[in-house]
Formats: C-alpha cells, structure tokens, sequence
C-alpha cells in the first residue's frame, strides 16, 4: 500500500511561488508522470514528495501517513537523478548497497538484493566497476538498481533520461516500463520530454506555472485536452491554432478564419457551440494529422482547402507540411506519395470530426 | 572545362599548411624551455650550495678556494648533527609540532568546511568569508597579542603554556585552519548536490555522509590541505622564535639558528646541514602524495 496524495501543497522560494496549491492522487502502483516546461514546478513538486525541500503549505502523505515532517531516510522513498548521482568512490556493488548497508541490513541479503536488481537491469558483470568506467546508460541502469535494491514504497525519478542521447534514451524508456512492469512500484517521473510522458504513464500530470492544468490518461490528455496550454503541449507536432470567430446562419454553425477561410462545425457539436457563436475571441485547434492530403472517398465533416507549401519535410512514413493560413503557421501530414513540394500549392483536407474550439481569453477548451 | 574536372576529382590543390600548428608550439615551447630553465637555475642554486658547504670541514669553508667544488668530501658535519641529542631534541619537538598540528587542521577544517558549504545555515556564507579574511591577517601582526594572552592566561589559570613546545600546537592553528577550510570549502562546492541528496535519501545522517561520501571523494583535496598544513607548520620560523626560548622546547628551524650561531661565530657547515635536513621531509612528502594531489577522483561522479 503506497499511494501518495498531495493536498493543497504549495512551494514558495523567499516570496517566489514554485508550486502553487496542487491537488494529486496517486494510486498504489501507478505509474504517474508530472510533465510540463521547465519552471512550471515539477521537479520541486518531486523533490517535495522525496523530502529535499521543505513544503510551504499543504500536507503530502505516502502509504497514509502525512510526512511533512519526516525526513528523507525515513520515508521509505527512492530517486533516480538526472545526473545518475552515483557515488564515485564505489563500485557498482558498494553504489547499489549503501542504502543497505546504511540500515545495517545482513551481508547475505544485501548480496541476494544486489544481485536480484541486477539480473532484473542486466548489469550483473558491472557489479565490481567504477562509475567512470561505464558507458551513460550503464550508470542510469546503476543509479535505477541502486533504488530497486531498497524496494522501496515509492520511486522517484527526475528527469532520468534527460542525459543520454536519443537513441539511448528511447531504449532506455522501454526499460524503464519493462522495470516498473516487473516490480509494480508506485512511480513518480518528471520530465520536460511530452512523448516520455505518454510512452511511460498510467496517468499524466500537466504542470503549468505551479499549477496542475490536466491529469488524465495519455490518450484522454491527446484526444480531450482541458486548455490550450495542454492541448499545445502533448503532441508532436504540436496541435495548430489559428485565431477565429464563430457564426450561426440558419442552425448551422461556422468557423470563420482571419482570412476569410471557413470550416462547418460539425452538426453534432452544435448544440455544445451554439452559445459561442458571434464571439470573436476564439481559437480554432486542428492537430496536424487531421490536415492530410484530399483523397476521393470525402467524408462527412472533411473539408478541402487550398494553400502554398512553405516547407515540406519528409519523414519517411509521412511527410510534414508546413503553410500559412490566415495569419498562422500551420502544420499538416501528408502521404509521401501525394507530392508534396517546397513553395508548391497544394489542396489539403481538413478533418473537422477532431477540432478543438478554444476560449481565447480564458483558454479553455470549449 | 577538363581542368576544372582534374582539379574536382584530384581534391583541393591548395596546399594544405601542416606546418602553422606545429611552428607555432614550438616556438611556445622554446619559450616555455627558457623560462623554466631560469627559474630552475634561480631556484636550485640554493639548495646545491647548501649541500656543496655540507659536505665541506669548517676549514675548507674558511680557505679562499672555490666555493662550487668540495675538494675534501666529508661527512663530519651530518655526524656531528645526527649524534646530538640536542638536535635530535629539535627533530623530535618539530615532529610532534608539526603531526599534532596536521591532525587537529584537518579534523577542524574539513568539519567546518563541510558544514559552511553544505549545512545551510544563518550566517554560513558570512563565516565562510570571515574564515578567509583571518587568514590575510599576518602573523607578525599577531604574536605580541598571542603572547599577551598567553601571559594573561597564566596569571588566570597558573597554567604556563609558554616556552613549552606545545604552544606551538595551540597557535599554528590560527595559521593553518583558516586556509585548509577555505580549500576543502572549495572542495566540497565542487561535488554535485545530488550526491549528498542521494546518500540522504539512502539514509545517511550528516556524519556519515561526510565520512563515506565527502571525505572519500574529496580526498585530493585533503591531501592538498595537508601538504599545506604541514609545510607551514615544520617551517615556521617567527613564532617558535617568540614563544619557545628553552634549547630542550626549540623546533628544528629555530634550532638551527640559535644553537648553531655563537655569538658572531657561525658553524657554517653544520648550519647548511641543519637546513638540508630540516628541508628533506617536506620534499620527501611532496615527492609521494604528488600523484595523489593531481588525481581527478571526482572524475565519472555525474556526468560522462
């Protein structure tokens, strides 16, 4: 039993908010990570919960038991460091058992865990080497064994793949699922990284200027983000936004670009819109996947569009276009095979089923 | 046309000048060369005609031949020394000096120094300045208030501390502490936060984490400080001169100096003696923890 709930819990440097009254629950072995830009207060939220930084105000409790007020040793906790954070003076073995050997834990069980851990991370012929004697993943394999041998109640980690290059570091999120997998700990990850947040959690925490902005499942923040600050966030590309005015004329709903484009609202979503129309401080959300090339069997809510090509980038599977529309920068994802060419104009579908309608003011998803 | 295509197939036809890098070190070197042979000559004449002189008999020293040759080698100066108890007394009260002195540096200055860099705490970054402003205080500037206190001390207490050796101990220490503290402060400012955060998440308390991490990682730079501490305490020369007048409470330094120079007689060959032995186990330290001193340890503790 270790789930971790945050109440109200607040963060002040010398009169500067870090974190500004968040509310979390998190589930006993859940994976849950906290996602945002950098300074939105999800690393001192982590350090918070591991006990590095005092709490302002609120109450954090592990397991049920409020620990405003306990130490780090004593909360039964394990971090993993952006910077592996591994003791240089030690071997692998002595790195992955001080904790251990700190709690005065007998010499059998400590070699028994150690040895457990690295079976589980595959590091069982680096137990007698130094730290700078291993490769980037190795010590992160290290610093993630020298938390699993303290079976802890809850894992910590902070922004660990933040050091490792991108080949590296896609391997070692799957490790990292693979481990929590295995050992069903209760996990809390941070990271800047929107596509590490998705691959990774149960649920996602989108932080913002102190403030949690989202929870939900991956696909829940994808598919229904709450504001526009979420819905540019996760997504890569990121969803595109142009500025836009509503209109009614006759029952039906439309969108009204700067430029003059337009795009009908979908009729089922008329009912959910219909107070908006004549509000001119709107934002239309479209995520470049639903802007593709046309094909012939158009369905219902897709509507064509033609613009000129600014940039093009093939991907291989696909092909990222870039244009402006009415103002905007705009991002779509066509087939490599529908000819898409730098400076070229093109006719583009949009798929209006997946649009988002944004408050402009209060930036809420509407 | 076809001379364009040779030229592209052949490569660039500039040629290339291998020749800049390697002219320009060398003249760098060649630089580097003079000076250090300079300083080299500057610093070690000295030294060699300490130990030509050692070598010589008072009456050698006396005749007008030339003072860079020994024309009648002899050992009669290191036996004369060696086979005194007196100055053995000298070697015995500056090593016990300089040990205890060592000892008490360290344990004072790698503990302050973990606590003002690590240990936030009101005033740390303060203290932490003060600690390096006592050492810019000259101690010619100090020993006449140290030996005041001294003196009232012992009319307080009937303890007299001076003209014993050990004084020596309670004083070198104003010396010594603040600097060492002030290179371990630097140290420890140099091991990344989250290792200590680590060891607090693994359980350490603040001793142990000084002891198994700090001290560990640290250890070049506590080696550096005790170089240090030890070099100034063997060869401090001023205060022993003022505290210690007793020939049984002298250090070697001081020794060498009142014994050995009678009235406006000097015993120049056992003089020079003297010195070379009192300079052989800094130099004999240097020699071995040099390595030691330039090690990286940290090397591998975070980033690759």
């Amino acid at each position: 039993m270790a789930q971790v709930t945050l109440h109200k819990v607040v963060k002040n440097y010398d009169e500067t908010p870090a974190v500004r009254g968040i509310d979390l629950d998190i589930a006993d072995k859940e994976f849950v990570v906290l996602v945002g830009p950098s300074g939105c207060g999800k690393s001192t939220t982590l350090r918070m919960i591991a006990g590095l930084e005092d709490i302002t105000g609120g109450e954090i409790a592990i397991g049920g038991h409020v620990v405003n007020d306990v130490p780090p040793k004593d909360r039964d906790i394990a971090m993993v460091f952006q910077n592996y954070a591994l003791y240089p003076h030690m071997t692998v073995f002595e790195n992955m058992s001080f904790g251990l050997r700190l709690k005065r834990v007998p010499k059998d069980e400590i070699r028994q865990r150690v040895e457990n851990a690295a079976r589980i991370l595959d590091i069982s012929e680096l137990l007698d080497r130094k730290p700078k004697q291993l490769s980037g993943g190795q010590r992160q394999r290290v610093a993630m064994g020298r938390a699993i041998v303290r079976d802890p109640k809850v894992f910590l980690f902070d922004e660990p793949l933040s050091n490792l290059d991108a080949k590296l570091r896609v391997q070692m999120r799957t490790e990292i699922k693979k481990v929590h997998q295995k050992v069903r700990t209760t996990t809390v990850y941070v990271t800047h990284d929107q596509v590490e947040a998705m691959t990774l959690a149960d649920r996602v925490v989108v932080m913002n200027a102190g403030l949690i902005e989202q929870v939900g499942s991956p696909n829940e923040l994808y598919h229904h983000p709450r504001t526009r600050f979420v819905a540019g966030f996760i997504g890569s590309p990121a969803m595109n936004f142009v500025p836009c005015r509503l209109e009614e004329t006759s029952g039906a709903l439309r969108i009204l670009l700067p430029g003059g484009h337009a795009f009908a609202v979908p009729a089922e979503r008329t009912d959910r819109y219909r107070q908006y129309a004549g509000n001119a401080d709107l934002v239309f959300g479209l995520r470049p996947e639903h802007i593709t090339e046309t094909h012939r069997n158009i369905e219902p809510n897709q509507e064509s569009f033609e613009v000129t090509l600014e940039v093009t980038e093939p991907m291989g599977m696909e092909t990222l276009v870039y244009f402006q529309l009415d103002g905007a920068e705009v991002c779509g994802r066509v087939n490599p095979a529908a000819g898409a060419e730098d400076g070229r104009p093109m006719t583009l579908l949009a798929d209006l089923n997946h649009m988002h309608l944004i408050d402009g003011k209060s930036g809420l998803v509407l | 046309m076809s001379a364009t295509a040779t030229i592209d197939k052949s490569g660039p036809s500039r040629p290339v000048r291998h020749g800049s890098m390697s002219r320009d070190r060398r003249r760098a070197l060649i630089w580097a060369y003079f000076f250090l042979v300079v300083f080299v000559i500057f610093f070690l004449t000295p030294p060699v005609y300490m130990f030509i002189t050692s070598l010589k008999s008072s009456t050698e020293i006396a005749e007008a031949r030339n003072p860079w040759w020994v024309f009648d080698p002899t050992l009669i100066n290191y036996k004369a020394l060696l086979g005194s108890s007196e100055f053995l007394t000298f070697i015995w009260n500056s090593a016990m000096v300089s040990v205890l002195v060592v000892a008490i540096t360290m344990v004072v200055s790698v503990m302050a120094a973990f606590a003002l860099s690590r240990m936030r705490f009101w005033g740390s970054a303060t203290l932490a300045t003060g600690v390096f402003l006592c050492y810019l205080i000259p101690d010619t500037l100090l020993f006449i208030p140290l030996f005041k206190m001294f003196a009232v001390f012992h009319q307080l207490t009937g303890i007299q501390l001076l003209n014993k050796w050990y004084v020596l101990v309670v004083i070198y220490p104003t010396l010594t502490v603040p600097f060492c503290t002030w290179i371990m402060i630097g140290y420890f400012a140099s091991i990344p936060k989250e290792l200590d955060e680590a060891a607090l998440i693994d359980g350490a308390n603040y001793i142990q984490m000084l002891t198994k991490i700090f001290i560990p990682v640290a250890l070049p730079g506590i080696i550096a400080a005790t170089i240090f501490a030890f070099t100034v305490a063997w060869a401090q020369f001023l205060y022993p001169l003022a505290f210690t007048t007793s020939s049984d409470q002298l250090v070697l330094p001081v020794g060498i100096v009142t014994t050995l120079i009678k009235g406006d007689v000097y015993n120049w060959g056992q003089i020079m003696t003297g010195a070379l032995i009192t300079a052989a186990p800094p130099l004999v330290i240097y020699a071995f923890l040099m390595d030691y001193y330039i090690a990286g340890l940290t090397a591998g503790a975070t980033k690759g």
